[in-house]
């Protein structure tokens, strides 16, 4: 079906492979500078409290350290996001553990860290507020949001069951392979240079001008070859590299900052817990008529993104079912733990976790297979979803469900391990599955108000250079622009050119987050590269064409700017609309063994089936979805954040447990592509974030099966969380910030 | 103290701390930054380099331990030319997402395709590495590849 393309749907090897796999790729700590010093970061160790005194004990070579402290920073002390809440360094009050006090540098590393031990901080310490339950108490709310359908009370009468249950779901650590590193340069009183790793330079920019009191063009920040991010270098960067910077902008020298492995867990954002309430209404044969939904996250100490990652949970929170009588309330509360993040999926994975398995305990209830009441229930063309937005496209998700179900062969293996738990062994096994969307863009407006902006420009040898400010970290971004361009310019990938995302010479092309990039980014630079084409007459040999365009009149750049797709309104004080302009849907089917001997789960086989309109490169897209399932088996097993007074204590590779290569089973991915109107580029809509939706309910779902319909509402689904339930019977949900009370731990 | 070994096939002679680790001898001394630090505690396997035959973690062995050793480094695979058929196997299978692990990973993988019978199977030869972007499936497509002598 790709016959129509020369470049589109090929699966170009990744551009910039071949530095990667010779170890040739510059990272931020592969970069040299002359009289480089190394700076680290003095952190508190109490969550809450007030600074007394900061003692640099005597006798310690201070004077040889630059040494940074709040009346230090020559502009504004609060990290610019979407408020300013955080400050760079704490001047008031300690709101967590692990918080940022002082900064101190030195060219000798070791010196450096014996530093750290000759610096007291003498707080006062006070009550702290680790659990979501006392945050609600206190009213502590960040943000909150209300979306009724438009039917809320009447169907409640027509239900013949009501369910109502509470999941929960576990802080996640992004544990990216390359630490967080940034290194910056000053001239003090100029300018500010910053190289790192980050997903979004512009973010950096905007961070670090008010801190210097500086335009942002004074600001100049480079992104470095960027060894994983997935969320966790969004918005951290920010404030390590307005620490980097004001270290560079007193000491007047290079200044380097690598996180080492602890100081990366114990002290950058995690994924938000959750805890999700629902209470749902179905009629005796599976149809839905009543849903209402309470969901609560956890921001801990400052609001940073919580607000926008509590409105994608809530967006998230109906799953992929129609359903005209709903309510969602949803709050995300403030308490004394390390601030969460962004992390893939970005408050989704945590609301499809509850709606998922809440249609799996229907199922059990009504006696239905999973797959039935899902099918009963898919939202189609015309349905209504409760923010009032219209399915306008064909959508058949029985089809990808179905298509799922085959190539998993489930509903053989359903009723075969059915059939062998019967037996009582020491392995139990279980096969399970979940439906899901992920809208692709930032949220309602969120495009509107970025504006992004791309250019694209000749190259001398008669191609095409891309600027924009999306940066590859690993998922591909370099190989599907140069593929847009290809083909719409109708020369080789080979020819284009990315350029380094850099503020000072690329466009605002916005942060590379949201599944943005290829659908939103990536339109754009479709749009130009065929004006490009056209400014050229539209040439059978592009390259020659550019080569006289260019000894002619020296230059063609091409830029344009997002403009929103005529049919889309979303109304952000109502949150009526249209909250996304795509959706892309998938179905995954897990199947699982649980060993009762030591109440470990493992995945033994997973299916995927996924539709995010056309697949412009099936390789890199099916490794997005490879990767995006082993980090959601990874959240649905095995990583457990034993958050301590609200940090990580489990913050090393040997106690965290991520899935390695003896974990993860064989990942079958299948596209199956419904290329209608999609926003995106050759009709693409957005595939990052996704994979990580859909496994936890799909692995939850297999291990209850396996268990012969014990169904356990909180991941990760740890051996001891499985055991409990065996032993007790039963599954008092713990859905306090985990392991900050031991009570609740037992 | 002033120790003298092999890197890549090069004699190289240097003083430094006896405790100072092998990872910060090639990345700063040497200049060979395509060994990546991922944990700095002999975990995660970013760091995997081959000495004397064996694969080991550089973060974990010290400057007093390598004299006379001769050393493989990610940079010592491919020459100028051509890659390394693992190499080669990882770019053209889609085995290197963000570039991290990738150096370490291959290095396991040479030191598995070379002693095929030190572990059950790749996944247990490769557990010592780990990967956040691939989900492995790629990474094994491309080892087996270079197994069945493709590349």
């Amino acid at each position: 079906m790709h016959d129509q393309f020369e470049t589109i749907g090929k699966s170009v090897h990744r551009k910039e492979g071949i530095p990667k796999v010779t170890g040739r790729a510059i990272y931020a700590d592969d970069m040299r500078f002359d009289g480089c010093l190394y700076g680290r970061t003095v952190r508190s160790t109490v969550p809450h409290g007030t600074i007394k005194e900061i003692r640099f004990n005597p006798g310690f070579p201070w004077t040889e350290f630059t040494i940074v402290l709040p009346e230090d920073i020559p502009g504004k002390n609060g990290v610019t996001l979407i408020d300013s809440e955080q400050p760079f360094l704490v001047y008031r009050e300690i709101q967590h553990l692990a918080e940022p006090i002082a900064l101190i540098a030195h060219a000798d590393r070791e010196l450096l860290e014996k530093a750290l031990y000759q610096i007291e901080v003498d707080v006062d310490e006070l009550p702290a507020v680790f659990t979501m339950d006392a945050a609600l108490e206190r009213n502590d709310i960040f943000k909150s949001y209300l979306i009724e359908g438009d039917n809320v009370s009447d169907n409640w009468l027509d239900a013949d069951v009501i369910i109502e249950e509470t999941y929960g779901t576990g802080a996640q650590e992004h544990l990216y392979i390359e630490p967080q590193a940034v290194i910056a340069t000053a001239i003090p009183g100029e300018s500010v240079t910053i190289w790192g790793s980050m997903q979004c330079p512009f973010y950096v920019q905007k961070a670090v001008a008010p801190l210097f009191n500086l335009p942002r063009e004074r600001i100049r920040v480079v992104q470095t070859e960027t060894g994983g991010g997935f969320g966790g270098k969004e918005e951290y960067p920010n404030l390590i590299a307005g620490h980097a910077a004001l270290l560079a902008w007193k000491s007047g020298r290079p200044v380097k900052m690598i996180y080492g492995r602890r100081e990366d867990m114990w002290a950058t954002t995690k994924r938000h817990p959750s805890r999700t309430h629902i209470k749902a209404g179905f009629k005796r044969d599976g149809t839905l008529v009543a849903l209402d939904i309470d969901l609560v996250l956890d921001g801990g100490a400052y609001p940073t993104l919580s607000s926008v990652v509590l409105s994608r949970a809530t967006l998230h929170a109906w799953g992929p079912y129609r359903c005209n009588c709903t309510r969602i309330r949803s709050r995300v509360v403030k308490t004394n733990s390390v601030p969460h993040g962004a992390f893939r999926g970005f408050g989704a994975p945590q609301a499809i976790f509850a709606i998922e398995m809440h249609m799996n305990r229907a199922a059990e209830a009504l006696g239905m297979d999973p797959a039935e009441i899902r099918r009963r229930n898919f939202l189609r063309k015309g349905d209504r979803m409760p923010t009032g937005q219209v399915v306008k496209d064909e959508l058949d998700l029985g089809c990808l469900m179905d298509r799922a179900l085959e190539l998993s062969n489930y509903r053989h293996k359903r009723s075969q391990y059915e059939q062998a738990n019967r037996d009582r062994g020491q392995k139990r096994k279980g096969i399970g599955l979940s439906v899901f969307f992920h809208g692709s863009g930032f949220t309602g407006g969120g495009e509107v108000h970025l504006a992004s902006e791309i250019s694209l420009r000749l190259t001398e040898q008669g191609g095409v250079e891309v600027l924009a400010a999306n940066v590859e970290y690993g998922q591909g971004t370099n190989t599907v622009f140069a593929q847009i361009v290809a083909e719409a310019c109708k020369i080789s990938p080979d020819l284009v050119r990315i350029h380094q995302p850099d503020t000072a010479t690329v466009p605002d092309s916005g942060p590379t987050v949201a599944s943005r990039t290829t659908m939103i980014v990536g339109k754009l630079i479709e749009r130009a590269a065929l004006e490009l084409r056209h400014r050229l007459n539209k040439p059978e040999d592009f390259r020659s064409a550019a080569s006289q365009y260019l000894r002619q009149h020296g230059t063609l750049v091409v830029s344009v700017r997002y403009e929103p797709p005529p049919d889309i309104y979303w109304d952000e004080t109502t949150y009526r609309g249209d909250a996304y302009a795509a959706y892309s849907w998938s179905c995954d089917v897990a199947e699982v063994e649980v060993n009762l001997t030591d109440y470990g789960a493992r995945v033994t086989n997973f299916v995927s089936t996924v539709e995010c309109g056309r697949v412009l490169n099936p390789a890199l897209a099916a490794a997005q979805i490879e990767g995006g399932i082993a980090q959601g088996i990874g959240f649905a097993l095995y990583e457990d954040v034993v958050l301590e007074r609200g940090a990580m204590k489990n913050n090393q590779f040997t106690n965290y447990i991520i899935p390695t290569t003896a974990d993860t089973p064989d990942i079958h991915v299948e596209f199956v592509e419904f290329p209608y109107n999609n926003p995106g580029p050759y009709a693409a809509k957005g595939i990052g974030e996704m994979p990580i939706d859909g496994p936890a309910p799909a692995i939850a779902s297999a291990v209850a099966h396996a268990l012969g319909g014990r169904f356990i509402n909180e991941v990760p689904l740890l051996p001891e969380r499985i055991m409990r339930n065996i032993e007790l019977g039963s599954d008092p949900l713990l859905y306090q910030s985990f392991g900050a009370d031991p009570e609740l731990r037992k | 103290m002033q120790v003298s070994f092999v890197v890549n096939g090069k004699n190289q002679t240097l003083s430094a701390a006896p405790m100072k680790r092998l990872l910060d001898v090639l990345r700063e001394d040497l200049n060979l930054t395509g060994t990546k630090e991922g944990c700095g505690e002999g975990e995660c396997g970013a760091c995997a380099v081959i000495m004397d035959g064996l694969l080991v973690l550089s973060c974990m062995v010290p400057l007093c331990q390598i004299q006379g050793k001769s050393i493989t480094t990610i940079e010592g695979l491919a020459d100028d030319a051509n890659l390394h058929p693992l190499q080669h196997a990882f770019q053209e299978n889609g085995g290197a997402q963000c570039g991290v692990c990738t150096p370490g990973m291959i290095l396991a993988a040479l030191y598995y395709l070379n002693n095929p019978d030190e572990a059950e199977d790749l996944r247990e030869a490769l557990a010592g590495n780990q990967c956040r972007c691939t989900g492995y499936t790629r990474i094994f497509k491309s080892v087996e590849a270079v197994g069945r002598n493709e590349f």
